[in-house]
């Protein structure tokens, strides 16, 4: 999750353009009339005609966004995966857990079981469905909680330097040191498996990484001069941090949260794949762990929720590309 | 003098801009051409295009650059980079980043003459050394091991000329070579650079935007403003007698040239307005804000005339007398 | 009383290379409506004194008082009233914008913070200002990125002047323009003064600028003033080597030309050199200058030079 290269996205958002070839309207006033230079007040006035060219750093960016044919796919299949899990208690009104059919079904053999059923005959479709909004709920809470805290901690240390910010790094290196799926095990074993405490833990060992990313960006555009004109203007420390440098930071970090979604739901399936996970709700980690003993009889047990994860995790990591193409200046420069 | 190189025509295409249009000039072989104008005029485009530097979306759809009897538009990656550096070098405006921050001067110097000379080891460590001294840096055999982080912005941009000459091109292209330096490093740094070009018998195309160095150091000016050639003059006509209205306009707003003027005497004369692209423009680039304008100003581009020897303009408008079309010119 | 005045001001650093003495002693006044120009090459810690006039830099030593209150002893509530009367322009008209708010945000921001007006009484001082510095007033809903460097400049200086200040310190506020621009700007500063009665501490490397702008003229070298006098007598009469070699590398059109004035490279600011600090690169330095640091004296009404040999010179 820390593949994503912050130094790609420090300041330049104003677009400068390499060779300043200027797309401004003429001053009007200074055409024809012969007078004296001195005597001209003509603004350079880019603006006056500039309302069809005025896109915002926001609109060029989803206009990237929206030509790369891999954010889309990947856009397109995590809008299908959230919408099965709103639709699942729809599709599927039974638990999941419960036993169904006939054991060992393979998929196609029977119609009312389109994937086939488990070694307890039960629905491996119903399963996989049920088990996004697992997936997608620890995946965006626990980055959700993640990014909430990694960029308090990161911007308070990026931002006031100093000692709190010698405090503040020790803190993000111990997280850090540890190996963080052990924490991650660890935690969990100790608060007793359940989707928020999983969620919780995930969160506990994703937030270092935000925090040294924010931390990064805000001790770059801390320097910059509208920071500077800011306090020279008498800004309080939160204003500056939150409506001055924290939309300037915010690219690379939409940008990791994007990963981040992906790397919780891995870690998440991991700790079901242990026996680590809620052990009422089913889940795709789960669905693959209870069927790897049987990976050579019914190697479909574990393939198709192995396929559920692969798929996700891909078209968030796409996103993650997209947007780091769509936000990153140096990249969204069509000229 | 032999004319050196050859710019005929040259325009650079980009998908949605032309930031250089139907661009001449030429050199002749040792002298200094000074290429004048501001940001976005297209002048800094020029010089990469002689180097086929250009960025990748950049085109030259007509043109030629004609160097040592070679179209420098349309010759081969592989042949332009056997004479990049060898007979065609370049430095440019900032020193710090134009040197690697991870290895020795003496090593990046030791590199050109690697891939040129075929020099290696102690060869190319010892005349990288004579390249210090010859670029005036002191105490070359104990810089040659420095790092550039270790140098100051002069003695970086030294480092940069070395290197540039280190294969005695027969042309130098500078790019605002002292812009970032402070002015008496920047008189270290012209100094150098012109006796260099005596001493290798180099051509030297300068591009800056200052008309102060210009005046001092050129042979030959070019005036450049949105991707156009306005006025072309040595540069003792050109700042005793300016023609093309930018070019007045630009000598009149700059307060160097009035050295007893001060705000409480009244205010400077001003350029309204910013320079606008050349794109979907009829008409001079420079009319919108001209003081000069007229309505016919909108219908054609001005073609450059010849008011008097040694000398193109391109304003039907100006005050001198003679005009003789351009192609008159070329016959001469 | 004057509107500033800075007394034996050091702001010093602890670097690397050992103790960075960037701003060290310096003696400074600036009087109502007076428009004094501090000149020096890059390191030589103008910018930073113009930074530490405001408190964006903590001095290590030394006193600033405005209208006669020391200002560096303020924490930062009382220093925020002091903050409405001293303003800042900034050299780079590219970075010294937020480039995720609209002009209107920008320029309203101040005034929300300062409590000044409600919303329509705040719209309407922007929309003054606007107008004031020569931008369409349409600007106010538009991206710093759809404005050129000379626009952007112009909103900076809207900016410096919303709160009413009566000390505007402009850091280079030329220097990354285009020639065309530097004059519409200068002449946009004059405008200012005049009509709002401003006093002006102008920082640049241009010597041609400072000429045109400033009534008196400080000159920098190493953390230090070497020389002050009034415009008009400095460039007619400097007395200090290093001023004389500023104004003869400016190359002008206007002169032929004459070789490179000064050898060497500036020292660092953390190995001041003993002595006249300008001894390393001085023609006309003796032993005497090599031990003895010159003091800042007055040779002439209103004219202040820190060289031995001053009374020599011309």
């Amino acid at each position: 999750m820390s593949t994503i290269d912050s130094g790609n996205f420090r300041g330049g958002l104003a677009a400068q353009r390499p060779f300043a070839v200027e797309h401004e309207a003429p001053a009007t006033s200074a055409a024809g009339d012969g007078a004296a230079w001195s005597n001209m007040k003509a603004p350079d006035a880019r603006s006056q005609q500039s309302a069809a060219v005025a896109v915002t750093n926001g609109r060029r960016a989803l206009k990237v966004f929206l030509s790369n044919p891999n954010a889309l796919f990947g856009t397109g299949f995590l809008a299908f995966v959230i919408l099965i899990a709103l639709a699942a208690p729809l599709l599927y009104p039974d638990d999941p857990l419960s036993m169904v059919g006939r054991p060992f079904l393979w998929p196609g053999q029977n119609a009312s079981f389109p994937l086939g059923t488990d070694s307890l005959g039960r629905d491996v479709l119903a399963g996989i469905l049920h088990g996004s909004r697992i997936s997608l709920f620890v995946g965006l809470m626990a980055t959700a909680l993640g990014l909430t805290f990694g960029v308090l901690v990161g911007s308070t240390a990026g931002y006031f330097g100093g000692w709190i910010d010698d405090i503040l790094v020790r803190l993000i290196e111990i997280f850090q040191t540890l190996p963080s799926f052990v924490l991650l095990v660890v935690l969990v074993a100790i608060a007793q498996p359940s989707a928020a405490t999983v969620t919780l833990a995930i969160a506990v060992i994703s937030w270092p990484t935000v925090a040294r990313l924010t931390r990064a960006e805000f001790r770059a555009i801390r320097e910059k001069d509208f920071v500077v004109a800011a306090r020279s203007l008498g800004y309080g420390h939160a204003r500056i941090i939150f409506r001055e440098i924290l939309p300037n930071a915010l690219p690379p970090i939409i940008v990791t949260s994007s990963v981040m979604v992906a790397t919780a739901i891995l870690m998440e399936s991991a700790l079901s794949f242990m026996g680590l996970g809620d052990p009422n709700v089913v889940s795709w980690g789960s669905m693959i762990g209870t069927g790897r003993e049987l990976v050579r009889t019914a190697w479909y047990l574990t393939a198709l929720p192995g396929l559920a994860i692969v798929f996700t995790v891909l078209a968030l990591n796409l996103i993650g590309d997209g947007l780091n193409d769509a936000l990153n200046p140096r990249f969204s420069q069509d000229r | 003098m032999a004319s050196l190189l050859q710019v005929d025509n040259l325009t650079i295409r980009f998908p949605r801009a032309e930031p250089v249009r139907n661009l001449s000039f030429e050199i002749a072989e040792g002298e200094t051409l000074a290429i004048v104008g501001e940001s976005g005029s297209g002048k800094s485009l020029t010089a990469l295009a002689l180097m086929q530097l250009l960025p990748r979306a950049a085109q030259i759809p007509n043109g030629r650059i004609v160097f040592g009897g070679r179209d420098l538009a349309r010759l081969g990656q592989r042949e332009m980079r056997h004479l990049r550096g060898r007979e065609i070098a370049m430095i440019f405006q900032e020193p710090m980043t134009s040197l690697n921050p991870v290895m020795t001067i003496g090593r990046q110097i030791a590199e050109v003459l690697k891939v040129h000379e075929k020099l290696s080891g102690r060869a190319a460590r010892d005349r990288a050394i004579e390249l210090l001294k010859l670029v005036r840096i002191p105490a070359p055999e104990k810089r040659v091991d420095d790092y550039p982080h270790q140098l100051s912005g002069g003695m970086r941009q030294r480092v940069m000329i070395a290197i540039a000459v280190a294969c005695k091109p027969k042309l130098l292209i500078a790019d605002e070579p002292t812009t970032a330096l402070d002015v008496t490093i920047q008189a270290q740094v012209l100094d150098l650079l012109d006796t260099l070009r005596r001493e290798l018998q180099m051509a030297v195309v300068l591009i800056t935007h200052d008309l102060g160095v210009v005046a001092q150091w050129a042979d030959k000016v070019v005036v450049m403003y949105a991707g156009r050639k306005v006025e072309q003059a040595l540069p003792d006509d050109l700042f005793n007698d300016p023609l093309h209205p930018y070019t007045r306009g630009l000598l009149a707003a700059s307060p160097r040239l009035k050295h007893d003027f001060h705000y409480r005497d009244g205010a400077l004369t001003e350029i309204p307005g910013s320079i606008v692209s050349a794109t979907g423009e009829t008409g001079c680039p420079f009319r919108p804000r001209c003081n000069q304008a007229r309505s016919s100003c909108g219908h054609n581009v001005p073609q450059l005339i010849v008011p008097a020897a040694d000398r193109l303009v391109a304003c039907p408008f100006t005050t001198s007398i003679k005009a003789v079309p351009h192609a008159a010119a070329l016959s001469h | 009383m004057p509107l500033l005045s800075v007394t034996d001001l050091k702001i010093h650093y602890r670097s690397r290379d050992g103790l960075l003495r960037a701003v060290d002693g310096i003696d400074l006044v600036v009087e109502r409506g007076e428009t004094v120009g501090l000149v020096g090459e890059s390191g030589c810690g103008k910018s930073t004194l113009g930074k530490t006039v405001l408190r964006l830099v903590d001095p290590t030593a030394g006193r600033i008082e405005f209208k006669g209150e020391d200002i560096t002893v303020l924490d930062q509530r009382s220093l925020r009233g002091v903050r409405k009367s001293i303003q800042m322009i900034f050299q780079d008209p590219f970075a010294s914008l937020n480039p995720r708010q609209t002009i209107g945000e920008i320029l309203e921001a101040p005034l929300i913070v300062h409590r000044v007006g409600d919303r329509t009484g705040r719209r309407q001082i922007v929309a003054d200002i606007v107008a004031k510095v020569g931008l369409p007033a349409e600007s106010v809903s538009r991206y710093p990125h759809e404005f050129s460097g000379g626009q952007r400049q112009r909103i900076g200086i809207a900016r410096a002047l919303l709160l009413n200040p009566e000390l505007i310190v402009c850091d280079e506020p030329v220097s990354a323009l285009d020639l065309s621009i530097q004059a519409q700007i200068l002449n946009l500063l004059v405008e200012m003064k005049k009509e709002f009665g401003l006093s002006y501490l102008f920082i640049s490397h241009d010597l041609s600028v400072v000429r045109y702008f400033a009534d008196r003229v400080m000159v920098m070298y190493l953390g230090r003033i070497v020389e002050s006098a009034d415009n008009a007598t400095l460039w007619s009469d400097p007395r200090h080597p290093y001023t004389r070699a500023l104004m003869e590398a400016v190359p002008d059109p206007a002169r032929p030309r004459q070789a490179a004035p000064l050898g060497g490279d500036l020292p660092s600011p953390s190995d001041i050199p003993s002595g006249c600090r300008f001894h390393t690169r001085c023609p006309l330095a003796t032993d005497r200058c090599r031990t003895q640091e010159p003091e800042f004296r007055q040779i002439a009404p209103g004219h202040q030079v820190a060289c031995h040999f001053a009374d020599h010179i011309n």
